[in-house]
């Protein structure tokens, strides 16, 4: 028996523009857990669409047990066994999660679905594996940890023993993420071999046996789990140390920009307020941070601040006048930006390229309209690439990128981009670091500082407790609708924290 | 390889993976395809006039001898095409904002309604006609616009529901100002010859044919002016950016509901503009008991996706499919019926979807051959 699952050998891939993969070579051994590791734009996500059969490499070659396979597309990726959990994941929005499942191999019998077996087999596999999902759920209406288990269970119900997993953890709370890395250890345990792609160095160290690291489309080496630090992890990714702590002078808040007094939101989904009465003040000159758990009215809250979502009361102050019944433009043009939770959803217009995103804040100022409602290319072509340049936004073509192509993380840096360099009185930032890799964390830490330093307002939201210790000056604790805790980082346990954010604490009355 | 000819190869490559070049090349493939089965079609009903039928229906007013004659029907072919351009351009703009604007139909009937009603009962000029079939167009249009921007209702369902109502109240009005003995509106140019567009000296082009007036230029300008709106425009930009990603454009504090209800308005009264250049003529009378819409709404979906949803390519899609269209008249009608021609630009159209597959067939095609030669790029 060969002693590798997957060799991935001499992999070239190109696109117009860029080599995503030079000559990459991957051995997964049977029954491991190989975590993959690489800076935004490395080509991970290409490597594995590769193995999955969605792109064709120019050269190299894959073996399975030893024996050369040739996989064209994700169907002869199945039958070989591969699985795939894409870092946008792929389901069918108005499909039920049972249906999302079998789809592509159904049983049928006489033309007909037989849903029953399926149905049976998918609830055993969920409760063998503890991946707890509602059969009959629609999709669009579950949270991103079961469409995430709908994806695993996808795998599983196909009997795949290669699965590869994208960024699974990007999107999770750090309970989900917990139970999802021992879900993996798992399969591992049941000689299922895995690819993990995460920027999270804590999880590779907590459950990966192997790691391999690209930089650039260029493969840097492996490196065994236990005899490794994520400091050393770090610097062959990036090429350099990495700084984990944000360094910042004490802030000086001045006066306040944003007041926001008894802010109530309506839910979607239950008929309880998913905001309930906050009020909050954010100053000139520091980084408020509102920590949670995910789905505690967060969202939510900054919908109600950005205007994508109507208040049931409360007001909205900044800079002294009232925007509680603005339109967003106003908002937006009075001094707020806002860096949105879902890129994809709000913050990109994926079919533009990404000059045009860039501009997408501001292609009305005169800067880039002229009086008779032309746009000026030329002035907006200038502009893309002074940012691309000075936030290292990286993609095949440049300004004229498809953002579809763009890696998740450049993506995501190209928003940031654009919502900092129009120079805000208020930023709020929901979220800015997700799936960005350590060097482009370390780099958007320091623009937030640079930000607060500059006079600004920031309003973080985060669910990532290191960064919330890390970056903010003040954090509010948000538990069911509500602010149950106000606490200075550096007098607050991460502990501590916790039981306000599991709501088994608060304090009353905060302000 | 020689560099000169390396260079060749890449322009060729430009070319062919060219998004433009591509839509070209698959318009024309269903055009081909399309006339060959329905070459097929003319064969099995009777096998010894296909020859003849397909080659008048492509000839069209080439079948007069005279180049006099040919002029004159080759003028009104245009008159039909700009009308057809019009609502294609409807069809396209909306497209563009990602709605599907199957009521440019409706649209028409009733730019068509408002703009005979003017000239016969009120005996307004012809840009006044004109104006108000482009109002009461776009009018009309808004109402699909409001309905999807405030109750997300449909705007496929919304349109198709307004084209029945605009047909039965286009009835209505216009059988005030008909013949007494006819189900005919009365001829514009017996009742109010200022109604009649300006011929500006077109109709000496065209062999005297009193129909080629400025209608033909307005659409042309038409089509320039929405590719410009769309591609240059800041207007344009938001329009776009509201159809790929709704959120997106909120978010960014575009005011998605009124571009909504602004585009299906503007898709509107394009249509209603069609119509207007159209009956304007005087090349056609109302007829009162109409019981289907006309089609040239609905051929309007066809031009624009034969044109790659480009109004520049429209601008020959259009005239391509009124040319067929046209042309079916001179089939000769003891051997088929004359709806002969509907069926083949039926079968064009139906292949217009074509295009899409057959550019993402080519990309992939494309794609694996240079990986094959070890990706040159
Ligand atoms: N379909 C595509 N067309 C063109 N370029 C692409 C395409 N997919 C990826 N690229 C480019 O290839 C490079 C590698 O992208 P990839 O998505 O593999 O990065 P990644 O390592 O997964 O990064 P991230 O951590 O940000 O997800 C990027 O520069 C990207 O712009
Ligand atoms: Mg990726």
């Amino acid at each position: 028996m060969a002693e590798y699952a997957i060799e991935m050998l001499n992999i070239t891939k190109k696109f117009p523009g860029i080599i995503a993969n030079d000559n990459i070579t991957l051995q997964l051994k049977k029954g491991e857990i190989h975590a993959l590791l690489g800076e935004n734009g490395a080509g991970k996500s290409t490597l594995m669409s590769v193995l999955f059969g969605l792109y064709q490499p120019e050269e190299g070659e894959i073996h399975k047990n030893g024996k050369r396979v040739t996989i064209n597309d994700p169907n002869d990726a199945n039958a070989l066994g591969i699985g795939m959990v894409h870092q946008h994941f792929k389901l069918v929005e108005c499909f039920s999660v049972l249906d999302n499942i079998i789809l592509g191999v159904e049983t049928t019998k006489g033309g007909l679905l037989q849903k029953e077996e399926a149905r049976k087999k998918v609830v055993a596999l969920s409760e063998k594996y503890g991946l707890s999902v509602d059969p009959d759920a629609i999709v669009e209406d579950i949270t991103v940890g079961m469409q995430q288990r709908t994806e695993i269970l996808k795998m599983l119900y196909r009997d795949n023993d290669i699965l590869i997993f994208d960024e699974p953890t990007a999107v999770l709370t750090p309970q989900e993420i917990q139970e999802l890395l021992t879900i993996m250890k798992n399969l591992a345990a049941e000689g299922k071999s895995i690819l993990f792609i995460t920027h999270k160095l804590a999880e590779i160290m907590q459950v990966a046996d192997r790691c391999s690291v690209l930089r650039k489309g260029k493969y840097i080496g492996t490196v065994s789990v236990k005899d490794t630090t994520p400091e050393k992890l770090s610097a062959m990714m990036v090429g350099r140390d990495v700084n984990f702590v944000v360094e910042k002078k004490p802030a000086t808040p001045k006066e306040v920009v944003l007041d926001v007094r008894n802010m109530t939101v309506a839910s979607k989904h239950h008929k309880n307020n998913a905001v309930n009465n906050v009020s909050l003040q954010v100053h000139r000159g520091e980084i408020v941070c509102i920590a949670g758990i995910d789905g505690n009215g967060q969202t939510e809250f900054v919908y109600g601040l950005s205007g994508l979502e109507p208040l049931k009361s409360g007001t909205i102050t900044m800079n002294g006048a009232d925007i509680t019944h603005l339109p967003i433009r106003r908002r937006l043009t009075m001094g707020m930006s806002h860096i949105p939770e879902d890129r994809h959803k709000h913050g990109l217009v994926l079919d533009y390229s990404l000059e045009d995103n860039i501009v997408l804040q501001r292609y009305f100022e005169p800067q880039f309209t002229n009086p008779f409602g032309f746009l000026k290319r030329k002035e907006i072509r200038k502009y893309a690439n002074r940012l691309i340049e000075q936030y290292d936004v990286r993609s095949g073509q440049g300004a004229v990128t498809k953002a579809r192509s763009m890696s998740g993380g450049n993506q995501q840096k190209a928003i940031i981009a654009r919502e900092i360099d129009k120079n805000p009185e208020l930023l709020i930032a929901v979220q800015p670091t997700r799936g960005l890799d350590v060097g482009a964390i370390e780099y958007i830490h320091k623009q937030l500082v640079a930000q607060r330093d500059a006079g600004k307002g920031v309003l973080l939201v985060s669910l990532e407790l290191d960064e919330v210790m890390n970056v903010s000056d003040r954090i509010l604790v948000m538990y069911e609708g509500e602010i149950v805790g106000e606490f200075d980082p550096k007098k607050v346990t991460v502990e501590e924290l916790g039981l306000y954010m599991a709501g088994s604490k608060r304090k009353e009355a905060v302000r | 390889m020689s560099t000169e000819q390396k260079k060749e190869g890449s322009l060729l490559k430009k070319c062919i993976r060219n998004n433009g070049f591509q839509t070209i090349i698959g318009s024309l493939l269903c055009i081909i395809i399309g006339l060959f089965i329905g070459y097929i079609v003319l064969l099995v009903i009777n096998p010894q006039g296909a020859g003849k039928a397909i080659t008048a229906i492509l000839k069209n007013f080439l079948y007069y001898p005279s180049a006099a004659a040919a002029k004159k029907y080759f003028g009104t072919t245009l008159v039909k095409a700009s009308a057809l351009l019009m609502c294609s351009l409807s069809v396209l703009f909306a497209w563009k904002v990602g709605l599907f604007n199957i009521g440019a139909a409706g649209q028409y009937v009733i730019g068509a309604g408002a703009c005979l009603y003017c000239g016969l009962k009120f005996g307004m000029p012809w840009y006044g006609c004109l104006f108000a079939a482009m109002i009461a167009a776009a009018l009309v249009g808004a109402i699909s616009g409001a309905l999807k921007a405030y109750f997300n209702v449909n705007e496929v369902i919304s349109c198709i529901m307004l084209n029945w109502i605009g047909l039965y109240v286009v009835n209505m009005l216009l059988s005030n100002v008909k013949e007494q003995t006819t189900p005919y509106t009365r001829p514009l140019s017996s009742v109010n010859k200022s109604a009649l567009l300006p011929n500006i000296g077109l109709d000496k082009l065209f062999s005297k044919n009193e129909f080629v007036t400025i209608g033909l230029l307005l659409a042309v300008v038409a089509a320039i002016a929405i590719w410009i709106l769309l591609e240059k425009t800041k207007f344009g930009y938001e329009l776009k950016a509201t159809g790929l990603n709704k959120n997106a454009a909120k978010y960014c504090g575009m005011r998605e509901k009124t571009n909504i209800i602004l585009t299906m308005m503007i898709a509107g009264g394009l249509a209603g503009l069609g119509a207007g250049i159209f009956y304007l003529t005087g090349i056609e009378q109302w007829m009162v008991q109409q019981t289907s819409v006309p089609a040239m709404g609905f051929n309007g979906i066809a031009a624009a996706f034969l044109g790659g949803s480009n109004p520049i390519g429209a601008i020959f899609s259009s005239y391509f499919i009124q040319h067929i269209t046209s042309g079916g008249t001179y089939v000769d009608k003891t051997m088929y019926c004359s709806q002969i021609s509907d069926l083949i630009s039926a079968f064009i159209i139906y292949l217009c979807g074509f295009v899409f597959f057959f550019k993402v067939r080519l990309n992939r095609y494309l794609d694996k051959r240079d990986e094959k030669k070890g990706g040159a790029k």
